[in-house]
């Protein structure tokens, strides 16, 4: 019945191995940036700017796969947590501006006069200083995770459900951030950035720089993540996976459990968002549009639900697939992704990681019966 | 008799109107026609019109249809074909002046004419032509035209006409500045207007009101008279926005229905419903296509046409898909979400490949088109329209859930699965039926969301969540759940929606929704039953 191994697949070796692989690529590519441009190994600032979006993107799957694979919580709206931390970067980016801005207002940022603003709404406070820019990063995703997390499951809201009320929470934010009154800069969203931590964010050494802290953190997210999911607590999570009731009536407490791998996995995705914003150079609502979520969750099947590894790897893999399509056939990356979708879930249930393991060595037999009808648990 | 009565009156009008300062002769007013001052065209416009010249007439109805050119010398002309004729003595121009320029029109002129043409067809012969006049005439409330009013209601003889010709005086006399004398007629006119009611007798009133030049009692009156408006227009703007509220579930319940069958029997939710929403709209747009291709004769039932088709078409793509894909994801609820929704980005791309990224125009009949009024409010009747089809909709699922073979045997699997099994139902022909049949229905809400909405290939998605909202919101496998989740959903945002605003409203409404699914996990009206997990 379940296509998920019990033991969960989470070894530590191949996390390290990927931990190392990401920051050793990361930095290859920044060293290859700043070559001199007739250099054959020279990689293009654009290049670069989509690998740290790569990089990104793989933390939100890194975050996905934490909650999917190991709690069976399917997300889709993971993409708001990933928007939040981007907004919060993002202001403080906007402040960082300055002076140099259109209207040339050292507080306010030019969206805010043009909508004639006297001073800065309250949540603006303190955006101009990067450290409580990076504690907002985590904290509203963390915050907003920690309330919608403890009402759900508290309530035993679960399985269909609970996805579609992620779905519309992500809705409803996207709604909200489109407002212009919410002081977000409504439909353009936050752009037009100068440099972070006074330096040019255009030049190709912060890029580089960023391309390798986007690398670095990744990898101690990955490390972070199977620290929290290796050992006894991943061991609770798996078993609320595969069987929540069995669990609490073994005397578990399976909606604690949810919920700190839930808000831990919504600051990591917050993270990826304030990494992205960086690289990308612009946040705007379309980043909480409910697809983009539903996305995230297949780059996690691609690569390998429960795997982390696979995460990484479904979410680069899958995002080159799209550039490279929307480069080359951009009538048909629809036909693709959705295809993906329907392949993967059909024919390869445990992703590449699965196939990855099935290649090296066949299965075990399956010894442990499946006693318990699995359908009541995930109905 | 008329006329004569109507040449005397014209011809007082015309008296006045060369007593009033700043406008001379008569032969000045067609000067000013096209002098730059707005209100001296006006002014000439009035005069021209109470003037018995033939000439005036013309002059007033070539400057409506921009034939009456100006020359530099002061002269004016009525252009007709390559002539032009002095518009003062109608004599054909013996030369044409160099730099003549058409008199140009705006929205004050334009209202000027109109007010002139209603207070001539005041005395036409069609009742309906003069009621038309009359509603002119109260709208502008100009008080130049009382005596023109008058006299039309002294030779009225239909009552409806009398009816609208007294309030319309009423409103004319209100208009006047106040005088000490008139007492008793301004308070009379207060109350005709306080009985008429809408937003123009109040807004007429609410003036009289608030003048200080008015009298104690007529101010009074007003004061009473508006309130008793307000409370009249605050009454229908309640039932109008109702309206819109049903309106807008009657649509949410038809997109939701069918998802709802299918979540409720299968326990999987269809992400490609909205797909199958689309994939209806565009088969009525073909139907009326093929129609209007092969019989236009019936253009105008054509959507009739479209129902059946459009049931079928999705119906049958849905057994497809459930034979194709669903199936071999039993018990994977998660997994067919993921599936269905990689189903939907095909859809919609093939629809785009095929049709196009833009819109389509699908065809509003003319029976369905339009708005009657009832009380202070307008009924639109594509709405109503479809709020009837939804509830016949509703009622046809219904009789068939509840006497139909299918429907015993969807209620059964829904309840119970494995004792479904047991009992000898064939799940997997009812999974295919059930889904065949949500399928089907989102091709219903297709056919009526193509008259009210855009019809292009991203049509599904605007409706999806939405759609999710009410199944989770009224429950699962209760179809007087998905009712009451529609409806109160529908209105819940347009009762929102003017305190608000509309997009407020809408988050306001998810996040209501997503409190109350914490308190009540499977909605409003849950199923029991020992197949349901506690």
């Amino acid at each position: 019945m379940n296509p998920f191994s019990t033991h969960a697949p989470r070894s530590l070796r191949g996390v390290i191995w990927m931990a190392v692989a990401v920051v050793v690529a990361a930095s290859c590519l920044a060293v290859a940036s700043l070559l001199p441009e007739g250099n054959l190994l020279h990689a293009s600032a654009f290049v670069v700017s989509l690998a740290g979006k790569y990089l990104s993107y793989a933390m939100l799957a890194l975050a996905v796969d934490l909650v999917w694979g190991f709690a069976g919580i399917l997300t889709l709206g993971h993409a708001a947590f990933f928007a939040l931390g981007g907004y919060a970067m993002g202001m403080y980016l906007m402040r960082e501006i300055g002076a140099r801005g259109v209207y040339g207002n050292a507080d306010l940022p030019d969206f805010m006069i043009f909508l004639s603003w006297k001073s800065l709404p309250w949540y603006w406070w303190g955006s101009e200083h990067f450290i409580w820019a990076a504690v907002l990063v985590v904290a509203v995703p963390g915050l907003l995770a920690g309330v919608f997390g403890w009402l759900a499951f508290r309530s035993r809201v679960s399985g269909v459900y609970l996805s579609i009320i992620t779905q519309a929470l992500t809705y409803a934010l996207m709604l909200a951030f489109f407002q212009n009154g919410l002081g977000f800069g409504g439909n353009n969203g936050l752009t037009d950035f100068k440099d972070i931590l006074g330096a040019d964010l255009h030049a190709p050494h912060t890029r580089a720089v960023l391309l390798v802290v986007t690398g670095v953190l990744l990898a101690a997210s990955l490390l972070a993540a199977r620290f929290v999911v290796g050992g006894r607590f991943g061991n609770l999570l798996v078993a609320v996976r595969d069987a929540e009731s069995r669990t609490r009536f073994l005397g578990y407490r399976p909606e604690q459990a949810k919920l700190l791998v839930w808000v831990f996995s919504a600051m990591i995705a917050g993270v990826g968002g304030a990494l992205y914003v960086t690289q990308v150079g612009i946040i705007n609502p379309g980043e909480f549009a409910p697809a983009n979520s539903i996305e995230s969750v297949i780059w996690v099947a691609v690569g390998g639900r429960g795997t982390l590894c696979g995460a990484v790897l479904g979410a680069i893999l899958v995002n080159m697939g799209k550039t490279l399509f929307t480069a080359w056939l951009p009538e048909f990356w629809l036909y693709g992704l959705g295809l993906l979708f329907i392949c993967t879930t059909l024919f390869l249930p445990n992703g590449l990681m699965g196939l990855w393991r099935h290649a090296r060595k066949p299965p075990p037999e399956e010894v442990t019966p499946e006693v318990a009808d699995t359908q009541g648990d995930e109905a | 008799m008329h006329r004569v009565r109507t040449t005397c009156l014209l011809a007082a009008l015309w008296l006045g109107a060369m007593l009033l300062p700043g406008h001379g002769a008569r032969a000045d007013a067609f000067a000013d026609l096209a002098s730059p001052q707005l209100g001296a065209v006006t002014a000439a416009i009035s005069t021209l019109a109470a003037s018995p010249d033939p000439q005036a007439g013309a002059a007033l109805q070539a400057l409506g249809e921009r034939s009456l050119f100006a020359a530099p010398d002061g002269n004016v002309y009525i252009r007709h074909g390559e002539n032009y004729v002095e518009a003062r003595t109608g004599q054909p121009a013996a030369s044409v002046p160099e730099g003549m320029k058409p008199i140009r029109l705006n929205n004050r002129i334009r209202a000027a004419l109109a007010g002139v043409q209603a207070g001539r067809d005041l005395l036409a012969s069609q009742p309906a032509t003069r009621l038309r006049a009359a509603d002119a005439l109260y709208a502008r409330h100009d008080p130049a035209m009382l005596p023109a009013v008058e006299h039309a209601l002294a030779v009225e003889k239909d009552a409806a006409v009398r009816t609208r010709l007294t309030e319309v005086r009423a409103a004319t006399i209100l208009g006047q500045p106040p005088a000490p004398d008139a007492l008793a007629s301004r308070l009379e006119a207060v109350r005709a207007l306080g009985g008429v009611g809408g937003a123009q007798a109040r807004g007429i009133l609410a003036g009289v009101a608030a003048s200080d030049a008015e009298a104690p009692a007529v101010r009074h009156e007003a004061q009473q008279a508006v309130s008793r408006i307000d409370w009249h227009l605050r009454a229908w703007g309640v039932a109008q926005n109702a309206f819109y509220g049903l309106s807008y579930g009657s649509v949410l319940l038809l997109a939701a229905t069918g998802l709802a069958i299918t979540f409720g029997v299968m326990g999987v939710i269809n992400m490609a419903h909205g797909e199958m929403m689309m994939i209806g709209a565009y088969v009525t747009w073909m139907v009326q296509q093929a129609i209007r291709a092969t019989v236009p004769a019936l253009e105008p039932v054509a959507i009739l046409v479209a129902i059946p088709v459009a049931f079928g078409v999705c119906g049958a793509l849905g057994i497809v898909i459930e034979r194709g894909l669903i199936r071999f994801l039993y018990g994977r609820p998660l997994e067919t979400l993921l599936a269905t929704w990689g189903l939907s980005l095909i859809l919609q791309q093939a629809v785009r490949s095929i049709f196009g990224p833009t819109n389509i125009a699908v065809q509003t009949p003319g029976w369905l088109s339009g708005a009657v009024a009832v009380g202070g409010m307008d009924i639109t009747l594509n709405r109503l329209a479809i709020l009837v089809f939804a509830g016949l909709v509703l009622g046809g699922l219904m009789l068939v859930l509840r006497h139909t073979p299918l429907g015993l045997q969807m209620r059964a699997v829904t309840q119970n699965r494995r004792m479904a099994a047991l009992m000898g139902i064939r799940t997997p022909r009812v999974d295919a039926l059930a889904f065949g049949l949500g399928a089907g229905l989102a091709g219903l809400a297709g056919v009526a969301v193509s008259q009210i909405d855009n019809v292009s290939p991203n049509l599904g998605q605007s409706y999806i969540i939405d759609s999710f909202m009410v199944v989770v919101f009224g429950g699962v496998g209760n179809l007087w759940g998905t009712l009451a989740a529609a409806l109160a959903l529908g209105m819940g945002g347009k009762v929102l929606e003017p305190t608000i605003g509309a997009v407020s409203a809408k988050i306001a409404i998810l996040v209501l929704v997503i409190l109350y699914i914490q308190r009540h996990p499977r909605g409003m009206f849950p199923v029991r039953g020992r197949g349901v997990e506690s």
